[in-house]
């Protein structure tokens, strides 16, 4: 078994390693990298808490191997906050609707709605519940999140943002 | 969970692919989406000693217009599927299905070909692709040949491939225009397998029923085609007692195993409702 040569962008970083071809993306991320925002959940491809951007597509890096990764540019959670520093609308947006309880999916859920948003700039609520469809949260009942998300969304699009009567 | 050690190839083009899976042999996989297999490896249900990535194969991710034909490449996503404007217009039933797959996750990842050529039972295109009269472009050292859907699944995860051959496209006949068409799953939840599942493809005309043509997901090791149930159909306005029959023959060929998506009675009636649901929304699609 050799080592593979990998060059990767992780949040605008080009990085190059070595990595056994078995190691997954999400342990070379949180391992290799010290970019420990994207959690392991389930680590069977089920819960999302994995999700990071890679290529403009949400992947969930339990389930991808690190030189699949190859040439690839990929964000994580630590790489989604304006340049200033400032939060994100949709950092801002799981803030200020209460979209995180314990905390443990949130950056699965932001980067999953980071590709929604980009792809369906202003999505229903139906759309964006089967867009988060991927993404598991054990403490909210996912309303919080659907609103985090719509919030983030009328910002980005500088409409206002009207909470919908409970 | 971490996988079993395993050496990496990244092939460039379809020739050198095949050529590794032939010189590894039995211990080489192909590794397409890796939604399938990957999981396998994690619980060491599968330890292949090599991994042929096919993912750097230029030209194996595209859809085009070919005469009569759309052609897939294999490494298309269903990401992609359900992006695809051409599909939309020409074969509407594939971004349906598409879409009832797995999490948006697993659809930017997985891919059609790897969808068709496991061999999973579960997996929703194959019966898709009987339902459509499909047929795959195997490709081995020799060359290509053309294999129909219809042909293709001889088990569970027991396929018509040779070892060393990649499915590489899927060739599929346009259907008629204004032809009617549904899929219908019945699942447990997002990201689960079929219960069952229906496709079904019609066309009218004058209020009768032209042609037909149905697959069946997960009720069996393989898809299935129902011929005799699609045959039931021809010639009749869809009536009540004409789709009872029918209903009937679709029942009748499925062998679903008990398992914790319910007994086995329950899911061949499962195929049953959802080839009735498929065919009432094929049948308000279809024009005439």
């Amino acid at each position: 078994m050799t080592k593979s040569h990998i060059k990767v962008t992780i949040n605008g970083k080009t990085v190059e390693a070595l990595v056994e071809p078995r190691t997954l993306l999400i342990h070379f991320l949180r391992e290799q990298q010290n970019l420990t925002g994207a959690h392991i959940g389930c680590d069977t491809g089920h819960c999302g808490a994995c999700t990071v951007d890679m290529d403009e597509m949400s992947v969930k890096s339990c389930m991808t191997f690190a030189v699949q990764a190859h040439g690839a540019s990929i964000t994580t959670i630590e790489g989604v906050a304006n340049a200033d520093g400032t939060l994100s609308a949709l950092q801002e947006g799981f803030r200020m609707m209460h979209g995180l309880q314990c905390g443990y999916c949130t950056p699965g859920m932001i980067l999953r709605a980071h590709r929604l948003l980009q792809e369906n700039p202003n999505p229903t609520e139906d759309e964006i519940r089967n867009g988060i469809a991927g993404n598991l949260c054990r403490c909210t009942g996912y309303v919080n999140i659907v609103k985090a998300i719509q919030y983030a969304a009328a910002k980005i699009n500088g409409t206002p943002f009207q909470e919908a009567a409970e | 969970m971490i996988p079993g050690t395993f050496d990496y190839h990244r092939p460039t083009t379809v020739e050198s692919a095949v050529a590794l899976l032939l010189q590894l042999g039995e211990d080489a996989r192909p590794l397409a989406g890796g939604h399938s297999l990957i999981p396998l490896m994690k619980t060491r249900l599968a330890a292949p000693e090599h991994l042929v990535d096919l993912g750097a194969i230029e030209g194996l991710h595209r859809v085009e217009r070919i005469g009569d034909d759309v052609v897939i490449g294999a490494m298309t996503t269903q990401h992609s599927v359900i992006n695809s404007s051409l599909l939309a217009d020409l074969v509407p039933i594939l971004r349906e299905t598409a879409l009832v797959i797995a999490d948006p996750q697993i659809r930017y990842k997985g891919t059609i070909g790897g969808n068709c050529a496991n061999g999973d039972p579960g997996n929703d295109m194959p019966a898709l692709m009987q339902c459509l009269g499909a047929s795959y472009t195997l490709t081995g050292t020799g060359g290509n040949r053309q294999v129909s859907a219809r042909d293709f699944y001889l088990g569970a995860y027991e396929t018509a491939l040779a070892p060393g051959e990649i499915l590489t496209e899927i060739r599929i006949p346009i259907p008629p225009t204004g032809h009617g068409y549904g899929y219908e799953k019945l699942k447990r939840k997002v990201g689960d397998y079929a219960t069952a599942a229906a496709a079904v493809v019609i066309t009218m005309a004058a209020g009768t029923c032209t042609s037909a043509s149905i697959g069946l997901t997960n009720v069996s090791e393989t898809p299935l085609w129902a011929a005799e149930a699609a045959r039931i159909l021809v010639g009749s306005t869809l009536d009540v007692a004409t789709v009872d029959a029918a209903v009937a023959a679709a029942e009748a060929i499925t062998t679903p195993a008990s398992d914790m998506r319910g007994p086995a009675e329950y899911r061949t009636k499962m195929a049953g409702v959802m080839l009735r649901r498929a065919l009432g929304r094929a049948r308000v699609r279809a024009t005439v």
